[in-house]
């Protein structure tokens, strides 16, 4: 027997996901020609599913950043912070991160997915608890594992929830840390962080928010969903990605803690991979300060997601509970979602197929994210084929049944 | 086994019904996963119903270690002791 033969079932689900046409897990563009556009089997395609939320990919300023820290700092670090030394712009992107959200401490981590990992995994030792959101993305649950902490899930989005299973842990002496997201990457639903600060308050807990996809999206200054609901100062630990609003990679983790550099000697997930290379630095912290210069670009992208939220919901699909930047249709079922996908695909629109184990409830999702990028002109077209597919595939009713009943 | 492990057996195999693809008959020897089909996932939402059923926590690690509904009836019973 092969050491592979464990993944047999996952095999055969992949096979029969390609079966229906192009394989979801390795799109492979020949060209991206924009933010909002590539090459995709000789064809211009709509990218409608990148998280590249505010359009910086291209942006002019970031690439001469990243191009002359290229040009004069190499190509990598080769190595880890704690080995080979920081390079000046580890700790000037540390700086200008923790002086936008207002903060003493900053650590840079090398993915956003290492920044939960390590983070979460160290904050709790195993004499604390952890409580995380039901429908977390697969880093927080990964960093439960890796911990040594006890770990007790609560009812996503739910607060009450919450308190009820704090309540149940009021005599446990251990610290507690609860770990919720601004916005939730399946349906793109905000977190009601008020609600859940109160409960923090109440209980003595410590409170970490993942503002992966509402950093720049969020809030009067773009902090993301806890300044939007106006109570930063209770959330203890704010963590964050580089490869969505600041189109790069990386992730980091701000906060007011005392003490907080000592996870610099402990945190293995920041300890034990290579730093970030200079070229990535730059354009992140140039990215950056586009986001604080240009306000703009926050609202341009609010207004994309509510076009495109409100022309699918007018149309008659299902989506997600709010209008976000990440904009989900929800499909009767995953055949039905797989031939969405390929149909629209082929007609040039990418995004994102999603479906369970990933998804909330087992639901089958076209799941896309907008940008600050895209044109009024892009978000119509994508309505439009949404439109004509979602009539073919008999999602929607006929046209001709529309207009009858409109009649 | 005891009186209190029959009473948490049946409410367990009460709170499993949701989750079961076709009635099957669930004793105290049957396996979670192997006999009942049940996803990690749907392992984790169904301790959360018991959790709140029988009002006590039941870390993740401890599910980690539970085989069949008789293990999970045994965990129940330590945890609730303990509170
Ligand atoms: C909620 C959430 N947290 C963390 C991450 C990890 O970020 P990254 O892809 O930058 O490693 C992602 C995205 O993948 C995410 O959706």
């Amino acid at each position: 027997m092969t050491i592979l033969a464990k993944f047999s079932p996952l095999r055969e689900n992949y096979e029969r996901l390609r079966s229906f046409g192009h394989d979801p897990f390795s799109v492979r563009f020949e060209r991206i020609l924009s933010p909002t556009e590539g090459l995709l089997n000789g064809r211009r395609t709509i990218l409608l599913g990148t998280n590249n939320y505010l359009g910086l990919t291209f942006d002019e300023s970031a690439i001469a950043a990243g191009v002359e820290a290229l040009t004069q700092q190499g190509t990598g670090t080769t190595g880890s912070r704690i080995a080979n030394g920081s390079y000046a712009g580890h700790g000037d992107l540390e700086k200008a991160l923790a002086d936008f959200y207002g903060r003493q401490h900053c650590m840079v981590f090398t993915t956003g997915y290492q920044a939960n990992l390590g983070m979460i995994s160290t904050l709790v030792g195993k004499d604390d608890i952890l409580l995380i959101d039901s429908d977390s993305h697969a880093s927080i649950y990964d960093a439960a594992k890796m911990g040594t902490a006890q770990v007790v899930r609560f009812r996503h989005n739910d607060p009450d929830d919450l308190y009820k299973r704090l309540r149940r842990l009021s005599d446990h002496p251990g610290n507690k840390l609860v770990v919720v997201e601004g916005i939730y990457s399946m349906l793109g639903d905000a977190a009601p962080i008020k609600e859940f600060a109160q409960v923090k308050r109440e209980t003595g807990a410590f409170l970490l928010v993942d503002e992966a996809h509402s950093m720049g999206v969020l809030g009067p200054t773009g902090r993301g969903q806890a300044e939007a609901d106006g109570v930063e100062a209770d959330v203890d630990f704010i963590v964050g990605t580089f490869s969505k609003s600041l189109g790069a990679v990386g992730g980091f983790c701000v906060s007011d803690l005392p003490d907080f550099d000592i996870l610099r000697v402990a945190c293995r997930p920041y300890m034990f991979t290579a730093s970030l290379p200079p070229s990535v630095i730059a354009t992140t912290l140039q990215s950056l300060k586009r986001l604080q210069q240009e306000p703009d670009l926050r609202h341009r992208l609010m207004g994309n997601a509510e076009r495109l939220y409100k022309g699918l919901m007018d149309l008659g699909f299902s989506v997600g509970p709010q209008p976000n930047p990440i904009v989900s249709v929800i499909l009767p079922s995953k055949e039905v979602a797989i031939a969405f996908w390929n149909a629209l695909l082929d007609a040039g629109l990418y995004l994102n197929l999603a479906l369970p184990p990933a998804t909330p409830n087992s639901m089958a999702l076209l799941r896309t994210s907008v940008s600050a990028a895209h044109t009024t002109e892009q978000i119509d077209q994508a309505l439009d084929l949404f439109a004509q597919v979602g009539q073919q595939l008999g999602v929607l009713p006929a046209k001709e049944f529309v207009q009858a009943a409109a009649e | 086994m005891n009186a209190e492990i029959d009473e948490i057996v049946t409410e367990i195999i009460h709170a499993l019904g949701p989750s079961l693809q076709a009635p099957v008959t669930i004793t105290p020897d049957t396996s979670i996963t192997r006999d009942l089909g049940l996803d990690s996932l749907a392992v984790m939402d169904f301790v959360m119903v018991l959790e709140d059923k029988f009002d006590v926590s039941i870390p993740l690690e401890r599910i980690a270690e539970v085989e069949t509904v008789g293990d999970l009836a045994l965990t129940i019973q330590e945890l609730r002791g303990r509170a």
